[in-house]
């Protein structure tokens, strides 16, 4: 199950402009940044080609007009890109009719907005029945189902509130638990807590880190924090100016950095809270010393003791095998990575 | 010396050299003015009517080519069945099916099952709770006022009346607002139809009513149900438009919910957007209504009865008094719908929790109300018809108070009104009278190009052509110096008043009150103090229209003000600038773009009271409309509508043009 695909894009272009399908044409499909900008084309995504894992959260991050929320509607179709292809579960979505669309929509795919998209006049026990409702489900059923989607992101008690009645956590708790009303495989959530206080911003986080726990979605996350990114992600893409630039494990992101734009978003990570033993250690030494640490330890909570010691320690991995070795100078040059080019 | 050298460099030249040398021409040129019999063709276009004119053909004979279609059409047989008017006719009798439902519910009752028309204690009790339930006490209290007013003050049948202009209401207001609502729905979703349905909203909202009513007349006759029939004509543009607007406001992300919920085109509709757009659309039935309150007295032009009729009876009499009364009696109802009205798009749902009473209370006020009242009006004969005997009429006492005011003011008045007409509106009439109208069509032209836009310049050039060549020039530009002399006026009312009232919340809040009420009132309300105080003359005509249009000059400069970015204020303050250097140095420049759009608006505003001061004898384009109108002359009525129609558009899109290029220069727009 593990490594299967769920979503395949390849090769996604998105152009603003005039003519851009006759205009990627006419530049091999590949046309360069001066003759996108001398011909006044806009590129919201260029050329992405990106594999959604089933049951993985796989984040896509990059600062504003950098792609990412065009991206994830190219792969739910809710744009459709000027060139590429997007592969859900095997099916081509882009040659799909309006109604198998319908169908995937319906029933695989559920999404969540940056400012919650609640329908107003509707309450939060309507608006999470919603996509039941024009499902065709009967009343009764489709509310019973809803009142437990409710009690799933704790908002027991509020289902007779309208939406502005509610505070902006509580809003997106609605909007998260309509996107779940329908059992979807994949789970989108554009920037779905960027409009909240920083406070109830990890509040938020912990709800939906809980809720994957017990659903095990596959999802695509959108944020333009990389704080939230690496909490939350098992696989980070990030995004510069509609070119997907790396894509990889927060660990892989921080300790090779693509390119530079990449490295001076990692910069600032408190890099203790991310490293494990396994990603500084020093690889030749594999004797067995007295200490020992487990080779997913992270460095902030093995760097005191390290540092205390005087010598070494061992680095283990599942099996007890040594594979390498911990000193103080392995820890620092972990710690303070950035400052080795001053 | 700099100062002449840049002002020739720059584009003063250009824009009023046509002008000079048009005037230059008048010297070179025999015959060059208009009080010669055969005035050069550049000066004023040939074939125009210059006097009083029973029908002219201009050099473009557009009033004969409308005729011809006009004729055309009455004749004219779909698939050789029936014909056009047939088929007016027919739809207008499907109309009178629902009249007669509402004028039996209201007034007639329906005889052939011995009921009557609705007690006025159900109205009453219906209309207080209806308040209650979208706002309060205080709606319901105007509510309840407005009606307790009609039928205690139906000495002459104010309530019979209001009835009939009612029940005329309550079904134009519904089928302009379905029209509306579908068209509106339509050009948001077909692009091509939205090309084809915006310009036509644009002229239909500036075509003064008289000139369509003629053709209502011609296709469908009169009576109420042509009244009804040219209401919702000209009440349906309004909703269209802010369904539009609605539409494309809803936000995108409300849409992609709704895509991503896997909604069909239909379910998108009605489930996701039109909710959505609740706000903008319920406004549009707010304007629908005050739209076929302001036709009630137009509409009565074509044979409608009701208050709009009583109305024009007792103006053309000049029975001021009652006229009055039956005035009182409009303005109530108007404030009481357009306050109801609104209240209904502000009003949002409410969540009410507990038993079927405490979650329906306002239903069940309803259900008990009529219970109580059906009783009342069953034990009492009070309840059920209002006596007579204990109506009252303030009219005589009106007419004596009118009449003593009037004469003590006489003198000074008339002091006052020949000082405006000698030393201000006879001057600015004769510059009007002798613009050039080729100069007048490269003024526009020059304006236009300035503006940067080559087909901006072309538009507003034919449509002044348009009017040159229809031949109602120079009657075009009495009703243009009409306008300008009132917009003159309400400029120097307005944004001085619009300034002062910007300064302190409280100010503003009790300044666009008094607007909001003032532009409830339907327009012929304002030829009563127009007549009262300057009798019939190009004053009292001007007076109306100022009185009615300062009002969008006075709320744009408020909005302009109170809309500077607060930061910008505080920069400026602490910059060292006094009260005075803050208005005229930041807050007057940034707001000056909405200043213009008010200006504009005015603009619209006072064209359309021209048309309605027609009434009271002006001699611009109005009093050939109403000639038109006696006449049935429909192709002249039309064409002389268009005129109007362009006047307004040829400002309009020059002065929004400027404004937006203003906004963009300042970052308020992109």
């Amino acid at each position: 199950m593990d490594d299967q695909i769920k979503i395949s894009c390849s090769n996604i272009w998105k152009l603003y402009g005039e003519n851009p399908e006759k205009f990627l044409k006419e530049n091999n499909n590949n046309p360069s940044t001066e003759q996108l900008k001398s011909n006044k084309y806009i590129p919201a995504v260029r050329d992405a080609s990106i594999d959604v894992k089933t049951g993985e959260i796989l984040v896509i991050m990059g600062l504003s007009g950098s792609g990412k929320s065009t991206l994830l509607r190219c792969m739910s179709k809710l744009i459709q890109p000027t060139d590429g292809q997007v592969f859900f579960e095997g099916k081509d979505l882009l040659k799909a009719t309006d109604k198998e669309l319908i169908e995937i929509r319906r029933h695989k795919m559920g999404m969540v907005f940056q400012h919650f998209a609640l329908l107003p006049h509707r309450t939060v026990l309507q608006n999470v029945a919603f996509p039941l409702e024009v499902q065709g489900i009967e009343p009764i059923k489709r509310e019973d189902r809803a009142k437990e989607v409710i009690k799933l992101v704790g908002l027991e008690g509020r289902e007779k509130y309208y939406p502005r009645e509610l505070s902006g956590g509580q809003q997106q708790r609605v909007g998260l638990a309509r996107s779940l009303a329908v059992e979807p495989d994949v789970w989108f959530l554009d920037e779905p807590f960027s409009a909240l206080d920083p406070l109830i911003r990890k509040e938020m986080q912990n709800e939906f880190l809980r809720l994957q726990n017990m659903l095990k979605k596959t999802i695509v996350f959108i944020t333009h924090d990389f704080d939230e990114a690496i909490r939350l992600a098992d696989r980070i893409a990030i995004m510069y100016e509609g070119l997907i630039v790396q894509v990889g494990t927060p660990e892989e992101l921080i300790t090779k950095p693509a390119t530079d734009y990449v490295a001076e978003f990692t910069k600032d990570i408190p890099r203790s809270k991310l490293l494990n033993a396994e990603s500084v250690m020093n690889n030749e030494d594999k004797k067995l010393y007295d200490n020992t640490v487990n080779c997913k330890e992270k460095i902030e909570k093995i760097a005191s003791k390290v540092l205390k010691s005087e010598g070494s320690y061992s680095v283990i991995d599942e099996n007890k095998k040594v594979i390498g070795s911990l000193s103080k100078k392995e820890i620092i040059k972990a710690l303070f990575a950035e400052d080795k080019n001053e | 010396m700099n100062k002449i050298k840049t002002i020739f460099k720059g584009k003063f030249l250009f824009i009023f050299g046509p002008f000079f040398l048009l005037w230059l021409l008048r010297y070179i040129v025999p015959n060059y003015t208009i009080s010669s019999k055969t005035p050069h063709w550049a000066y004023i276009p040939p074939k125009s009517c210059l006097g009083g004119c029973g029908s002219i053909d201009g050099f473009i004979p557009f009033v004969d080519w409308t005729n011809a279609l006009i004729q055309f059409l009455r004749k004219y047989e779909i698939f050789g069945l029936f014909t056009f008017r047939d088929f007016t006719r027919g739809i207008a009798n499907y109309v009178d099916k629902f009249l007669d439902f509402t004028e039996a519910v209201l007034h007639k009752g329906f005889p052939s099952y011995e009921i009557g028309p609705l007690p006025w204690i159900f109205i009453i009790t219906l209309t207080v709770i209806l308040g209650f339930y979208l706002r309060g006490w205080r709606l319901a209290l105007l509510g309840g006022t407005c009606f307790a007013y009609l039928i205690l003050f139906s000495k002459r049948g104010i309530w019979e009346l209001s009835m009939k202009s009612l029940a005329a209401i309550s079904v134009s207001a519904p089928l302009a607002a379905l029209i509306g609502l579908c068209l509106g729905i339509l050009a948001v979703k077909r692009k091509k139809f939205a090309n084809f349905l915006w310009p036509m909203l644009n002229i239909l909202q500036s075509l003064p009513h008289f000139s369509y009513l003629i053709l209502v007349v011609i296709f469908v006759g009169i009576g109420t149900k042509a009244g009804v029939i040219a209401t919702v004509i000209f009440a349906f543009p309004p909703m269209a438009r802010l369904t539009i607007l609605g539409l494309q406001n809803i936000s995108q992300e409300i849409k992609e919910a709704g895509v991503m919920a896997g909604c069909t085109k239909w379910q998108m509709l009605f489930k996701v957007e039109i909710p959505a757009a609740r706000s903008p659309i319920m406004l549009g039935i707010n304007q629908v209504i005050m739209q076929c309150l302001a036709m009630i007295v137009i509409a009565a032009f074509i044979g409608q009865p009701g208050l709009g009729h009583d109305l024009l009876i007792r103006l053309q009499g000049l029975r001021l008094g009652e006229a009055f009364e039956i005035g009182v009696a409009v303005v109530l109802i108007a404030i009481t719908l357009d306050r109801y009205s609104q209240a209904l798009a502000l009003k949002e749902p409410e969540r009410r929790e507990g038993n079927f009473v405490k979650r329906n209370p306002y239903l069940c006020a309803t259900f008990f109300a009529i219970i109580i009242c059906s009783i009342l009006v069953f034990l009492f004969p009070f309840f059920n018809e209002y006596p007579k005997e204990l109506t009252v009429s303030a009219s005589v006492y009106l007419d004596n108070a009118i009449k003593s005011f009037t004469r003590s003011l006489f003198v000074p008045l008339g002091i006052f009104r020949d000082w405006m007409l000698i030393y201000f509106l006879m001057p600015l009439k004769a510059v009007f009278q002798s613009m050039p109208w080729t100069g007048v069509i490269l003024f526009v032209g020059a304006i236009g190009w300035k503006l940067g836009k080559m087909r901006l310049a072309l538009t507003v050039m034919l449509f002044v052509f348009f009017i040159a060549s229809s031949g109602y020039w120079v009657r075009a530009m009495i009703t243009l110096y009409m306008v300008f002399a009132s917009l003159v006026i309400c400029a120097l009312i307005g944004i001085p008043l619009g300034i002062w009232a910007s300064k302190k919340e409280s100010r503003t809040k009790l300044v666009l009150n008094i607007c909001d009420i003032f532009q409830t009132f339907p327009s012929f309300i304002y030829l009563l103090p127009a007549i009262m105080l300057f009798q019939i003359s190009d004053v009292s005509a001007i007076f109306a229209i100022v009185i009615y249009s300062s009002i969008p000059m006075i709320r744009y400069t408020v909005f302009g003000l109170r809309n500077v970015p607060q930061q910008i204020i505080e920069a400026s303050i602490t910059s060292g600038c006094t009260e005075r250097q803050l208005l005229w140095k930041v807050k007057m420049p940034l707001a000056f773009p909405e200043i213009i759009l008010g200006a504009n608006q005015t603009l619209m505003f006072a064209l359309f009271m021209v048309m309605i001061a027609g009434f009271i004898g002006t001699v611009d384009l109005s009093q050939e409309i109403f000639r038109a109108l006696s006449f049935s002359d429909g192709g002249k009525g039309l064409i002389i509508g268009l005129c109007v129609a362009f006047i307004g558009l040829t400002a309009d899109r020059l002065l929004v043009e400027w404004s937006n290029q203003m906004k963009k220069k300042l970052g308020f727009i992109n």
